[in-house]
């Protein structure tokens, strides 16, 4: 079996977030770049577990400058056999969707697994784009993946419960929670991970359809007032008269 | 042109996030001078209740029929009654299934879309939105290029409102084809309010210091009415379910009041939660990260001061 995984670039989420020219931009001075923990910990793990237990072997993919080879790099060394990196600004989903599809139409990939959503932006619109390209079945939000054969039995993580069905043949799936345990790399795997091929693509011509056009910073919180341990009756008082939530 | 909501019926039920989906689509449509447009699939509460909400007309298809969910189906159906019905905005609510076409759509309809949206847009000069980004450490405002355009709708942005009265649906019928991908089961949670869907929070952190302690907070949630959640270690733990995991990992929620209770608001578990418009704070801990979140604070022992709020809870509710 062979899996292609999707990986982005986010901001550690302990990063403090700022703007720069006139907040219509993102300021990346002095933030530290992760994986995304999606792609990482459940995505990226679960498939060399399927391929350690069938054979195969997987790829990893982003959409994105030079400067993502770190995140790539870390991909292999935690266990992808190789790698691909299309070369280009990640503009929407749109234009990263449509570039993933075009590299996996050029090979005969059994799955193609990604994140439920990246944490910065949080937009969980690639998985489904990439899948509707490529004309394959969808299953989001996978908790649970086990594989018999063709046929994958698979538990989507919904609001308010769970649903469990089966796909035969390929599909596209995006990695929720439980799906895996998350890895870390070993120093042989770093090491083994500088030899391993990077192919750098040219990107496929796609216009993106969205753009930010400014950010803001959400309002601070006034300060929390604080109510005595011993007047219970005081704090139910001030939610519901002055915070009117109950 | 008009504007198309899709609105889920999950095990045959409209949901609170149907509503706002409802809701959010006629205030569009209305700000545009046009129609807003329901598509139900299946199984179905009745759908004229839509009207209530200000849509001009429902679209069922396939009443009678349980159309178990495949996003290929659900895309096919949702894109034929669209372009049958002059759409030119797409609005779905911002849930698994919800986020599982949306981009399906876009690709289908040559469409943009932002998912996650907590505003009505602003069509007055081109189409922009906002939404909360970097786990609600900013809002960003987005604009749409393409003529088609697609919004999931975040749960909580947009209070439900009744505008208008029943109307009677208009069943039509389309083939599905084959189901890909063949549900065999589909389990909702044991009693109360679904997490994502909850007004009012009760949330529990490592302070509880173990599962057999949950009872006073059990107490607590059941006498105001909410919902129950908690950090990534008690869930961890197995102290507690995982669907009730809020924060970075987890699910993120935007209830009305989100109660914390011995939980010490390290960033990863506030990125779940800090659009909730109300933090109570409970923390022996007066250094707690969470404070500086928080609206209502109590500096104390969540042993003694949680069981002392369920009794003012219970005192206040007999009085109102
Ligand atoms: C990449 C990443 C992702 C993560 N994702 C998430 C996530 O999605 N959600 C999440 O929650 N965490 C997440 N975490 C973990 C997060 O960083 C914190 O470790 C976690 O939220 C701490 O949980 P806690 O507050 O319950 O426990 P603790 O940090 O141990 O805090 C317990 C609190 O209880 C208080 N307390 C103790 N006893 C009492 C008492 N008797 N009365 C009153 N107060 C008491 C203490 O003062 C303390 O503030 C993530 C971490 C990483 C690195
Ligand atoms: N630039 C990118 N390159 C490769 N994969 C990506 C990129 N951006 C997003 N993805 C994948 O798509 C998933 C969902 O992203 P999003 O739709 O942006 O929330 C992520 O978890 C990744 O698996």
């Amino acid at each position: 079996m062979n899996i292609l995984v999707c990986i982005s670039k986010t901001p550690d989420t302990t990063s403090k977030i700022s703007f720069k020219s006139d907040n219509t931009e993102y300021n990346s001075d002095g933030v530290t770049f992760i994986m995304n923990p999606y792609d990482e910990w459940y995505a990226l793990v679960r498939a060399l577990e399927i391929t350690e237990q069938n054979g195969g072997s997987v790829t990893v993919i982003n959409v994105g400058p030079a400067t993502n080879d770190i995140i790539i790099r870390k991909a292999l060394a935690i266990g992808a056999a190789d790698a691909v990196r299309v070369d280009t600004e990640a503009m929407d989903s749109y234009v990263v969707a449509a570039n993933i599809a075009a590299h996996a139409k050029s090979k005969n990939y059994d799955m193609i697994f990604l994140g439920k959503e990246t944490i910065d932006y949080n937009g969980s619109e690639v998985g489904a784009m990439v899948a509707e390209i490529m004309d394959l079945p969808y299953a989001s939000y996978v908790s649970r993946l086990d594989i018999s054969g063709s046929t994958a039995t698979i538990t989507r993580e919904l609001e308010g419960g769970e649903e469990v069905s089966q796909i035969d043949g390929a599909f596209v799936l995006s990695a929720a929670k439980g799906l895996a345990e998350q890895r870390i790399a070993n120093m042989k795997g770093i090491m083994m991970a500088k030899s391993k091929p990077l192919t750098v693509v040219q990107p496929v011509q796609a216009d993106a359809r969205v753009s930010a056009v400014k950010y803001a910073v959400p309002p601070p919180k006034s300060g929390v007032k604080l109510v005595d341990p011993d007047n219970m009756d005081e704090l139910v008082r001030l939610l519901h008269e002055e915070a009117k939530v109950i | 042109m008009s504007v198309i909501a899709y609105i889920e019926s999950p095990g045959g039920h409209f949901k609170k996030s149907g509503f706002e989906v409802a809701t959010y689509a006629s205030k569009v449509a209305s700000s545009l001078n046009t129609q807003a447009i329901a598509v139900v699939i299946g199984k179905s509460d009745d759908a004229g209740i839509l009207g209530q909400y200000g849509i001009s007309k429902v679209i069922h298809v396939n009443s009678g029929e349980d159309v178990t969910f495949d996003s290929q189906i659900y895309t096919s159906i949702i894109a034929e009654t669209y372009k049958n019905n002059g759409g030119s905005i797409l609005i779905l609510s911002h849930t698994a299934n919800g986020k599982s076409i949306a981009g399906r759509l876009a690709v289908r309809l040559n469409a943009g879309c932002i998912s996650g949206v907590n505003t009505l847009p602003d069509t007055t000069q081109g189409f922009t939105v906002s939404k909360s980004v970097y786990s609600g450490k900013a809002i960003a405002t987005y604009s749409i290029s393409t003529a088609d355009k697609i919004l999931t709708v975040m749960g909580n942005s947009i209070q439900p409102e009744i505008s208008g009265a029943n109307i009677t649906p208009e069943s039509i019928s389309i083939s599905t084809g084959e189901h890909k991908v063949k549900v065999l089961e589909v389990k909702a949670e044991e009693g109360g309010v679904p997490l994502p869907e909850a007004e009012l929070v009760v949330s529990v952190g490592r302070g509880i210091k173990g599962p057999e302690n949950w009872g006073i907070i059990g107490d607590l949630a059941n006498a105001i009415g909410a919902a129950t959640a908690c950090s990534r270690p008690v869930a961890d733990a197995d102290w507690r379910p995982h669907h009730e995991h809020v924060g970075q990992t987890g699910i993120a929620i935007r209830p009305n009041l989100y109660i914390a209770i011995g939980i010490s608001g390290a960033i990863q578990h506030l990125a779940g939660v800090n659009n909730s418009k109300v933090i109570v704070v409970i923390n022996k801990d007066p250094e707690a990260p969470f404070f500086k979140a928080a609206d209502y604070g109590v500096v104390g022992d969540l042993f003694e001061i949680v069981p002392k709020l369920t009794e003012a809870v219970k005192r206040y509710k007999q009085q109102h």
